[in-house]
C-alpha cells in the first residue's frame, strides 16, 4: 500500500510534481518508489542553474539496494535542488512528499503538465505493477 | 509462488518486504532495514533462517566419510556440541557450498547447507554417502531462528526454564546442545555473539513471537547482508562458487592440510595450486569516496590488472561503502573502482571491517 496525495502529478517512472507559486515545479519521488528503493543512502540533486529538458536523468537517489536515476518531469532551469538530503538522505524515506523535494524547476512550459498523470491514474499505475 | 518457511504468514502479519531469494519467499525488511542492522549490533534481532538445510549423518563411517567429504578437519570435532565451518569441494578445488557441521554423538552428525544449493549439496553427500554406508537424513521437519546481538541470548535464555538457561548459556562459541526438543548453537552469520536455534518445525512460530515479546527486533534478508559483510562473512553465489577455490575466496584458513593422509576430495587441486602460485587473493575495500560498491563492478589495479567485487554494500554501522573483492595477487593498498562510468578511489583492507559492534578500519 502507498500513498498518493491527491492534488499532485506523476510520471510512469514515479516521480510527483508539485505546482509551486511563479510557475516554479517542485520534484520528488513517490511513496510508491521510496518503498521500493528502501533505506536511501546517498542522493545527488542537480545544482541551480542546470537546464533541463523532460525525461534527462537529472538527480540520483541510491539506497542500500540499488541506484535509480530520477527523471525530469517537466523542461525548465532548475532553481534549487535540496542540499539537506546530503547530510540526511533517509528524509525521502520519511517524508518523501514532504521534506524529501529533490529538486526545484523554472517550467519552460506549463502545458507539459498536462502529459502528467494525475493522482487516480498513477494508483491505477501502481496497482496495476503490483500484479 | 515460492517456497515457504512456516513463518511466511507470521512475516506477512509483520508487514515484511517480501522478495524471493533462491526460490523462497523471504523477508527483506520489515520497515527500515538499518534499523534492523543497528538493533542488532546494539541489542538484539531475530531472522528466520528455515530455507536453508539441515543434513543429519549417521553410522559408524561417518567421521571417516566426512575426512573425505570436507575441507576442514572433522578430527577437530573431539566432543559432542562442537561445531565448524568448511567448505565442501570438487575434485577440480571449487567449492560446492560452505557450510556448518555438528558432532552430535559418535556415529551422528549434522550439516547445515545453504538453501540455494540444497538439491545439489544433497545429490552430492547422498551419492558419496552410499559408498560409505552413511545414512543422509534432510530434516524437513526441523525449523531454524538466529537470535543475535550483545543482548541475544541473554533475552533467548530467559525464556527457557531454569536448568535450560544454564546449560545454553554456558556454551562456548561453536558449540551447540540439545535440550529437549530444542537444539542451541552459539553460532551466527553477524559477527555478534547469539544462538541459532534448531526446533520441531510446528512450534517455531511460537518460539518467534516469544522472542518478540521478549524484545527481540525482527531483521530481514537485507540487515542480514550488511551485518555479514561487516564482519568479513562470504556469502556462496556471490563470494565464491563451483570456478573458485578457497585460496582465491579468502578461506583458505577453513582447509586442513595438515593431516597428510587425509585425501580430502579437492586437496590435490589446491596443493597443485598452492605450488604454482595463487594468481589471485581475496580483500576487503573501503570505498573513499560517496557512493555505493556493488557486486561486478569492475576494481582497476595500476600497473597490475583488473579484478571484480564480489559482494559490496553500504555499511550502517562504518556510515560508508565496503566490499569483498578478487583482485590480482600483486595488489596493493589502493585501487580504483568502476562504479556507472566513474573511477572512484577504494583502499584495501584485511576483513573483518567490524567486530564487537566498533569499526576495525583505524580512520
Amino acid at each position: 500500500m502507498s500513498n498518493v496525495p491527491p492534488d499532485l502529478k506523476f510520471t510512469k517512472s514515479h516521480e510527483w510534481v508539485r505546482v509551486l507559486p511563479e510557475g516554479i515545479a517542485e520534484v520528488g519521488i513517490s511513496d510508491h518508489a521510496q518503498q521500493a528503493l528502501g533505506d536511501l543512502v546517498f542522493v545527488e540533486v542537480p545544482e541551480a542553474g542546470r537546464k533541463v529538458a523532460v525525461g534527462d536523468a537529472s538527480a540520483v537517489v541510491e539506497s542500500v539496494k540499488a541506484a535509480s536515476d530520477v527523471y525530469a518531469p517537466v523542461s525548465g532551469e532548475v532553481v534549487e535542488g535540496n542540499a539537506a538530503l546530503a547530510e540526511t538522505p533517509e528524509i525521502i524515506n520519511q517524508d518523501c512528499y514532504g521534506g524529501g523535494w529533490l529538486m526545484r524547476i523554472r517550467l519552460d512550459n506549463s502545458a507539459e503538465l498536462d502529459s502528467l498523470l494525475d493522482a487516480r491514474a498513477y494508483e491505477a499505475l501502481v496497482a496495476s505493477d503490483a500484479h | 509462488m515460492g517456497l515457504r518457511t512456516p513463518l511466511y504468514q507470521t512475516h506477512v502479519d509483520l508487514g515484511a518486504r517480501m522478495v524471493d531469494f533462491g526460490g523462497w519467499d523471504m523477508p527483506v525488511n520489515y520497515g527500515s532495514q538499518i534499523e534492523e542492522h543497528h538493533a542488532v549490533r546494539r541489542d538484539a534481532g531475530l531472522f528466520d533462517v528455515s530455507h536453508m538445510c539441515v543434513i543429519d549423518l549417521e553410522g559408524a563411517a561417518v567421521r571417516s566419510f566426512l575426512e573425505r567429504l570436507i575441507a576442514n578437519d572433522v578430527a577437530k570435532l573431539s566432543i559432542p556440541g562442537k561445531a565448524l565451518y568448511t567448505c565442501m569441494l570438487r575434485e577440480s578445488g571449487g567449492i560446492i557450498d560452505d557450510l556448518i557441521v555438528y558432532c552430535l554423538g559418535e556415529h551422528w552428525f549434522r550439516l547445515v547447507v545453504n538453501a540455494g544449493t540444497r538439491d545439489k549439496d544433497l545429490a552430492w553427500i547422498r551419492e558419496h554417502a552410499q559408498e560409505a554406508g552413511v545414512t543422509v537424513k534432510e530434516r524437513r521437519d526441523l525449523a531454524m531462528i538466529a537470535v543475535q546481538g550483545p543482548k541475544a541470548r541473554a533475552k533467548c535464555a530467559a525464556l527457557m526454564s531454569a536448568s535450560d538457561r544454564t546449560r545454553a548459556l554456558a556454551l562456548d562459541t561453536f558449540f551447540g546442545a540439545a535440550l529437549g526438543a530444542l537444539f542451541v548453537g552459539r553460532t551466527g552469520y553477524t559477527g555478534e555473539d547469539g544462538f541459532e536455534l534448531v526446533v520441531p518445525a510446528a512450534s517455531v512460530v511460537d518460539w518467534w513471537q516469544r522472542l518478540r515479546g521478549a524484545g527481540v527486533a525482527c531483521c530481514g534478508l537485507g540487515a542480514r547482508d550488511t551485518l555479514r559483510l561487516e564482519a568479513g562473512m562470504n556469502l556462496y553465489g556471490s563470494d565464491m562458487d563451483e570456478t573458485t577455490t578457497p585460496l582465491e575466496s579468502g578461506l583458505k584458513w577453513t582447509v586442513a592440510f595438515d593431516r597428510r593422509e587425509r585425501a580430502f576430495i579437492g586437496r590435490r587441486a589446491l596443493e597443485a595450486q598452492l605450488a604454482a602460485g595463487v594468481p589471485r587473493k581475496f580483500v576487503g575495500l573501503v570505498l573513499e569516496d560517496r557512493g555505493v560498491l556493488r557486486g561486478h563492478q569492475k576494481v582497476l589495479v595500476a600497473g597490475v590488472g583488473a579484478g571484480e567485487i564480489t559482494s559490496g554494500t553500504y555499511s550502517p554501522t562504518l556510515e560508508r561503502s565496503i566490499a569483498l573483492a578478487r583482485v590480482p595477487a600483486a595488489t596493493g593498498t589502493q585501487v580504483q573502482v568502476d562504479i556507472r562510468g566513474k573511477l572512484l578511489a577504494a583502499r584495501v583492507v584485511r576483513p573483518p571491517f567490524v567486530r564487537n559492534g566498533k569499526s576495525l578500519l583505524g580512520a
